[in-house]
C-alpha cells in the first residue's frame, strides 16, 4: 500500500512591533517578569483595549506578500478560557473576519522543483502570558509562576489550506514564511525565541484516494529540524495504526523531541467551546484601499523576485540565487560583496562556500559574521587583480575570521603578497631546472601531447619554493619558454 | 446648605457665601449621620475629601478656577479610582484598590470637583433594586421600606437624601434612569461613546455608558458636559465636540415635536404612573411642544435581547475575575481548578452568577444563532425603529419605570419580575441612543420619573426639555420625607 501524508500547518509569527497589540508596553524580549506588562495586559478592571495601527500594517504587508486578499474589514473576536497566563479570561482573535483571506506562494523543494501552497487566511490576535512551573520561587513547593511580558503581543496566525505533501515540503513552506516575514521585517522569525511557532495538522490517505484521513495536531514545535521530525514520526505512527487496522483519533498530540515521539495531550482540550464572539470593546477595523495600494508600493523586495533579479543581473545559476535569498541580511551581504569587487560569481562561490562553513562551524548568523561583507569584498578584489592567489586567499580569509583585520592588511603583515616579479619567478624556475635533471630528461623525451601534464611536477616545486606566493600563470608561462628551450 | 443645586452651590462659592470646606464638612456630618439608614456609600474618603476642599477654596481664591470647583459629588463605585477601594458592590473586589482612576473621575478632579465618596450598587451593576449589593441594600429616602431602584441605587439615593448635590453614575440597562425615578432626581445617559468607558469596570460592554444623577436638569447639564469627551483609551468612545449643554437649557420649545409611543403605556403600566406621566406631557403642551403618537413595534423584544446580550458580553467581561492577579481569592486552593471554582463560586453573589450561567449558555456552540445572533438581528430591528421615529420627532417621551419604588425583597425571588422592572429603558441601550429621567409627580407618596429619549448626540435639547419643564414645574423639587432628618448645624 502506498500512503500519502497530507499537512496544513498554523504558524504564529509575533509581530516585531514596538508595543503590545492592545496596550502601550514593550513587548522586547528577555526582560525580567511581568516588568512589561502595564494595567491592560494584566486584566485590570475598568481597562480597554486600544488597537495598534503598526500591527495592522504589518499584516496587510504580510497579506500583500503572500498574494492574498486583504480584508478591508476586519472584526476583532474574544475566544473565551480560562488560563493562569490568559489575564482577561479570553484571547482577543479574529475568526469570521480577519486582516488575510485567501492567499499562494510558491516554495522551493531540495530537488530544485517549486510547489504552489494555498493561504485559508491569517488573522492579528494577542499572544498569551507564561506559565512557569519549574522552580520559580526558592521555596515554592508546587507553586507555578506566571509572567505576562508576552501577554498582548502581536502574533499574525497563518493557516495553510492542507496542501503539504511531505516534511520536507512543510519545512519548506515554513522556511518560506520565515523569509518573507523577515524580508518585510515585520519579525524577527526567531524560533528559539518563540517569536515564530508551528503547529502541524497531519493526516494519512492511501495515494489516489480524494477524502482526508483523520487528522491529528502536533501542537508548539519550536524549531525547523523539529518540524520535519515530528511530522514524519507521527506519519509512520499513523501509517502503522491503520496498517494494523487501527484508527487514527482526533486530537491534539506533543512532540517530545528527545525520545522523537508524538505523545497525546488529555482530550480535555479537544472538548473546549470557546464561545467565540465580536468583541465589543473593539469596532470593526476599516482599511481602505488607498491605504492598502499605499502599503503595496512600499513592499520591499522580495525573496522570489531577487531570486530572479539575481540570476538575471549577476548571472548566477538558479540555485545559487535561490540559497543566497532565503535571508533578506544574506541576499544584502552578497549584494554588498558583489557590488564592491564586481565579481558576483567569486561572491556567490565564497559565501557558499568558505563563508557558509565558517558560520556553520561558529553558530553564526550572517548578521553575526565574524568576516564583514567590506572585508570579504577586498579579498575578492585581491584575487582579481593577482595580488593573491585563491589558494592564499583561503589563509586570508581565515586570517581575517579571527580578527586580523581586512584582507590588505591580513597579506602585508603576514607577508602574503603574489610574488609578479618576472625576475625572481625566472630565479626561481632556473633553480627549479638545475635541480631536476632527470625530470628535464624525460620531458625532452616525452611525446609533445604529453609534456602539458608532466609541467605539473615543476609547478608544484616552484609554488613551494615560493611558499604558495608566486604567480602561477607567470610560474606557467615563464617555465613553458624555459623547458621549451631545453629542446 | 444641603438642600443648594450644583448651579446654586456654584454662585454661593464663588460669591463668597460658603467655602468648599464648609460644604464639604456639612454633607460629610450628614452622611455620617443618615447615611447608616440609607446605606448609599460603600466609602466615605472623609479626609482626601476635605484636602480637596482646601485646595478648591485656594483655587476660588486665586481666581481663573475651573468650572465646577469646589463642589461636592460622590462617585458609583464602579469606577476606579486611585488608591481608594473600588468593590463594584461585589465580594470580588473587596479588596480591589485601583493604581489608576477612571476617565470620568479624572475629568470632574479636572472640573473642580469634591469627592465625598463611593456609592453602593447592584453587584457589578446587575440588577434594578440595589438589593444584590455585597454592601447591603440601599433604602430609598422617600421610604426606606422601598428599593431605591438599581444598579446605581446609592448614586440615586444619596442625593435624594441630600447627602450630596451630584453623583456619577451607569447606565446599562437603565440603571441611571429607574433609580432616578424612584427617587425624584435627575439622570441622563448620554450617547453611546459620549463618556469614556476607561477606568469603569465592564458589564456589558456594548450597553455600558457614564453619566450623571443630580436634582435638576440644570445640574445634570453641569456634569455631563465635564464627563463628555473623546478619550483614546476607550476605541469605543465617540470623536466628536462636545457642545455646552448649558448654554441652551432656556431655548423655547414652541414647535417641540414629542414622540408618544403606543408600546409605552401598554399593559404592565400602572395607572397611576401613566396619568402623571400623561400629566407631564400635557405641561409640555402647554410650553408649546406638539404630542405626535408614534409606535416603536419592536419594543416588546427588547427585554429578551438585552437579557441574551447583556448576560453573553458579561460572561466574558467578568472571565478576568479568577483569583490570580487581584480580587477575592479563596482559602488554601488545592488545584488550579480549586482556585477558580471556590474563588468565583464565593466571590461572585447569586444574580452575578445567574446572568454569567445565562451569557455562557447563549453563547454555547449550537445555541449562538438561535441565541445571541438573535438578540443582535432584534436590536438592529430596534435601532431602525427609533431611527424611524426621529424622522417624525423631536424627542420621544413616556414612563422610566412601570410603577414607583417597590418594596425591598418584593421580587427578590423572581428574576424575570425584576428584569421587567427595566422595560422601557433597555432599548435606548439597545440602540444606543441618549436617555434621560426627570421628576414628574408622586404616585402614594412614591416618585414617578418621564422619561425623554433623543436622538444620537442630542443631549443638549433634551436638557433644554427637561430644563423648562422644571422651571414650569416643581416635583423635581419635592424632598424627600427621611431627607429631612438630619440638617444643618
Amino acid at each position: 500500500m502506498e500512503w500519502e501524508v497530507v499537512i496544513g500547518l498554523e504558524v504564529h509569527v509575533q509581530l516585531s512591533t514596538q508595543s503590545k497589540l492592545f496596550s502601550g508596553a514593550s513587548t522586547t524580549f528577555g526582560a525580567a517578569p511581568n516588568t512589561q506588562a502595564c494595567a491592560v495586559d494584566l486584566a485590570m478592571p475598568g481597562t480597554l483595549p486600544v488597537p495598534n495601527a503598526e500591527a495592522f500594517r504589518f499584516a496587510v504587508m504580510f497579506g500583500l506578500a503572500m498574494n492574498a486578499e486583504i480584508g478591508h474589514r476586519s472584526v476583532f473576536e474574544r475566544k473565551n478560557y480560562f488560563y493562569p497566563d490568559l489575564p482577561k479570561g479570553y484571547q482577543t482573535t479574529q475568526l469570521a473576519e480577519p486582516i488575510v483571506g485567501p492567499g499562494e506562494i510558491e516554495i522551493h523543494l531540495e530537488d530544485g522543483s517549486s510547489k504552489k501552497v494555498r493561504l485559508h487566511h491569517a488573522h492579528l490576535e494577542e499572544d498569551a502570558g507564561k506559565s512557569l512551573h519549574e522552580a520559580v520561587f526558592e521555596e515554592g513547593h508546587g507553586m507555578s509562576g506566571i509572567d505576562l511580558n508576552r501577554a498582548g503581543t502581536p502574533l499574525i496566525e497563518i493557516v495553510s489550506e492542507p496542501d503539504l505533501r511531505s516534511a520536507a515540503e512543510a519545512v519548506a513552506y515554513l522556511k518560506k514564511i520565515h523569509s518573507i516575514v523577515t524580508y518585510l521585517g515585520i519579525s524577527d522569525g526567531d524560533m528559539s525565541q518563540g517569536s515564530m511557532r508551528c503547529d502541524a495538522n497531519v493526516s494519512v490517505r492511501l495515494k489516489g484516494e480524494e477524502e482526508l484521513g483523520t487528522r491529528t495536531e502536533i501542537k508548539n514545535v519550536n524549531s525547523f529540524r523539529f518540524v520535519e521530525r515530528a511530522i514524519k514520526v507521527e506519519a509512520e505512527r499513523q501509517i502503522d495504526l491503520l496498517e494494523d487496522g487501527g484508527t487514527v483519533v482526533q486530537e491534539t498530540r506533543l512532540y517530545d523531541s528527545d525520545k522523537n515521539e508524538t505523545r497525546s495531550m488529555r482530550s480535555k482540550e479537544v472538548a473546549n467551546d470557546y464561545r467565540y464572539f465580536p468583541c465589543p470593546d473593539l469596532l470593526p477595523v476599516e482599511l481602505s484601499d488607498d491605504y492598502v495600494e499605499q502599503l503595496r508600493s512600499e513592499l520591499p523586495e522580495l525573496p522570489d523576485a531577487k531570486s530572479a533579479r539575481f540570476a538575471s543581473e549577476y548571472g548566477l545559476s538558479a540555485y545559487d540565487a535561490d540559497q543566497l535569498t532565503q535571508e533578506r541580511a544574506l541576499a544584502d551581504y552578497f549584494e554588498t560583496v558583489a557590488k564592491a569587487s564586481g565579481e558576483p560569481k567569486l561572491a556567490a562561490n565564497w559565501m557558499m562556500g568558505e563563508l557558509a562553513a565558517l558560520l556553520n562551524r561558529e553558530e553564526l548568523s550572517i548578521e553575526q559574521s565574524p568576516v564583514s561583507a567590506e572585508h570579504l569584498a577586498g579579498l575578492i578584489e585581491r584575487i582579481k587583480d593577482n595580488t593573491i592567489s585563491s589558494k592564499i586567499a583561503k589563509q586570508v580569509f581565515e586570517a581575517m575570521a579571527s580578527g586580523e583585520g581586512d584582507a590588505d592588511t591580513v597579506i602585508e603583515k603576514r607577508g602574503l603578497k603574489q610574488v609578479s616579479d618576472t625576475g625572481a619567478i625566472e630565479q626561481m624556475v632556473d633553480e627549479v631546472i638545475a635541480n631536476s635533471a632527470r625530470q628535464v630528461e624525460n620531458y625532452r623525451n616525452a611525446d609533445e601531447s604529453k609534456r602539458p601534464k608532466m609541467m605539473g611536477y615543476f609547478v608544484g616545486q616552484i609554488m613551494k619554493a615560493s611558499k604558495g606566493q608566486a604567480n602561477p600563470q607567470m610560474i606557467n608561462k615563464i617555465l613553458k619558454e624555459k623547458l621549451d628551450a631545453l629542446l | 446648605m444641603h438642600q443648594l443645586t450644583i448651579a446654586e452651590i456654584i454662585r454661593g462659592l464663588r460669591e463668597r457665601e460658603f467655602s468648599s470646606v464648609e460644604i464639604t464638612r456639612q454633607l460629610l456630618t450628614r452622611i455620617e449621620q443618615l447615611d447608616r439608614e440609607f446605606n448609599s456609600f460603600i466609602t466615605i474618603t472623609a479626609e482626601s475629601a476635605l484636602e480637596q476642599a482646601e485646595a478648591a477654596d485656594r483655587c476660588l481664591a486665586a481666581g481663573g478656577a475651573p468650572a465646577l470647583c469646589g463642589v461636592p459629588i460622590a462617585h458609583k463605585d464602579i469606577f476606579c479610582t486611585r488608591g481608594v477601594r473600588t468593590s463594584c458592590g461585589s465580594k470580588m473586589l473587596d479588596n480591589f484598590v485601583p493604581p489608576y482612576d477612571a476617565r470620568v473621575v479624572e475629568q470632574l478632579q479636572a472640573a473642580g470637583t469634591v469627592s465625598l465618596g463611593k456609592t453602593n450598587m447592584d453587584e457589578f451593576a446587575m440588577g434594578s433594586s440595589n438589593e444584590t449589593s455585597f454592601y447591603g441594600p440601599v433604602k430609598n429616602p422617600w421610604n426606606p421600606e422601598h428599593v431605591p431602584g438599581g444598579s446605581s441605587g446609592g448614586s440615586a439615593a444619596a442625593v435624594a437624601a441630600q447627602l450630596v448635590p451630584g453623583a456619577t453614575a451607569t447606565d446599562t440597562g437603565g440603571s441611571i434612569r429607574q433609580p432616578a425615578a424612584l427617587t425624584n432626581t435627575t439622570g441622563i445617559k448620554p450617547t453611546y461613546g459620549r463618556v469614556s468607558r476607561w477606568g469603569m469596570v465592564a458589564f456589558a460592554s456594548s450597553l455600558d455608558q457614564g453619566g450623571p444623577v443630580a436634582r435638576t436638569a440644570e445640574d445634570v447639564a453641569y456634569l455631563l458636559a465635564a464627563m463628555s469627551g473623546h478619550d483614546e483609551r476607550d476605541s469605543t468612545s465617540l470623536n466628536r465636540p462636545v457642545p455646552d449643554f448649558a448654554a441652551g437649557l432656556n431655548d423655547d420649545l414652541a414647535g417641540l415635536r414629542i414622540g408618544v409611543p403606543k408600546e409605552y403605556f401598554g399593559e404592565g403600566l400602572d395607572g397611576d404612573t401613566a396619568s402623571r406621566v400623561q400629566d407631564a406631557l400635557k405641561e409640555y403642551e402647554k410650553l408649546g411642544a406638539k404630542l405626535v403618537d408614534i409606535s416603536l413595534p419592536h419594543t416588546g423584544l427588547a427585554v429578551p435581547a438585552y437579557y441574551v446580550i447583556a448576560p453573553a458580553e458579561a460572561s466574558a467581561n467578568l472571565s478576568r475575575f479568577d483569583g490570580v492577579r487581584y480580587g477575592y481569592r479563596c482559602e488554601n486552593p488545592a488545584d488550579l481548578r480549586d482556585l477558580y471554582m471556590r474563588s468565583r463560586g464565593e466571590g461572585f453573589g447569586e444574580e452575578v452568577k445567574r446572568r454569567i450561567l445565562v451569557g455562557t449558555y447563549a453563547l454555547s456552540a449550537g445555541y449562538y444563532d438561535a441565541y445571541y445572533n438573535k438578540a443582535q438581528q432584534v436590536r438592529r430591528l430596534i435601532k431602525q425603529d427609533f431611527v424611524q421615529a426621529f424622522e417624525q420627532v423631536d424627542v420621544i417621551m413616556g414612563p422610566t419605570a412601570p410603577h414607583p419604588a417597590f418594596r425591598i425583597g418584593e421580587k427578590g425571588d423572581d428574576p424575570v419580575a425584576m428584569y421587567l422592572e427595566d422595560i422601557y429603558t433597555l432599548s435606548a441601550n439597545l440602540a444606543g441612543l441618549p436617555a434621560m429621567s426627570l421628576p414628574c409627580g408622586l404616585v402614594n407618596g412614591l416618585p414617578v420619573g418621564l422619561q425623554i429619549i433623543g436622538n444620537y448626540l442630542d443631549e443638549g435639547r433634551m436638557l433644554n426639555a427637561a430644563h423648562r419643564y422644571q422651571q414650569a414645574t416643581d416635583w423635581h423639587r419635592a424632598t424627600a420625607p427621611y431627607a429631612h432628618a438630619g440638617g444643618d448645624q
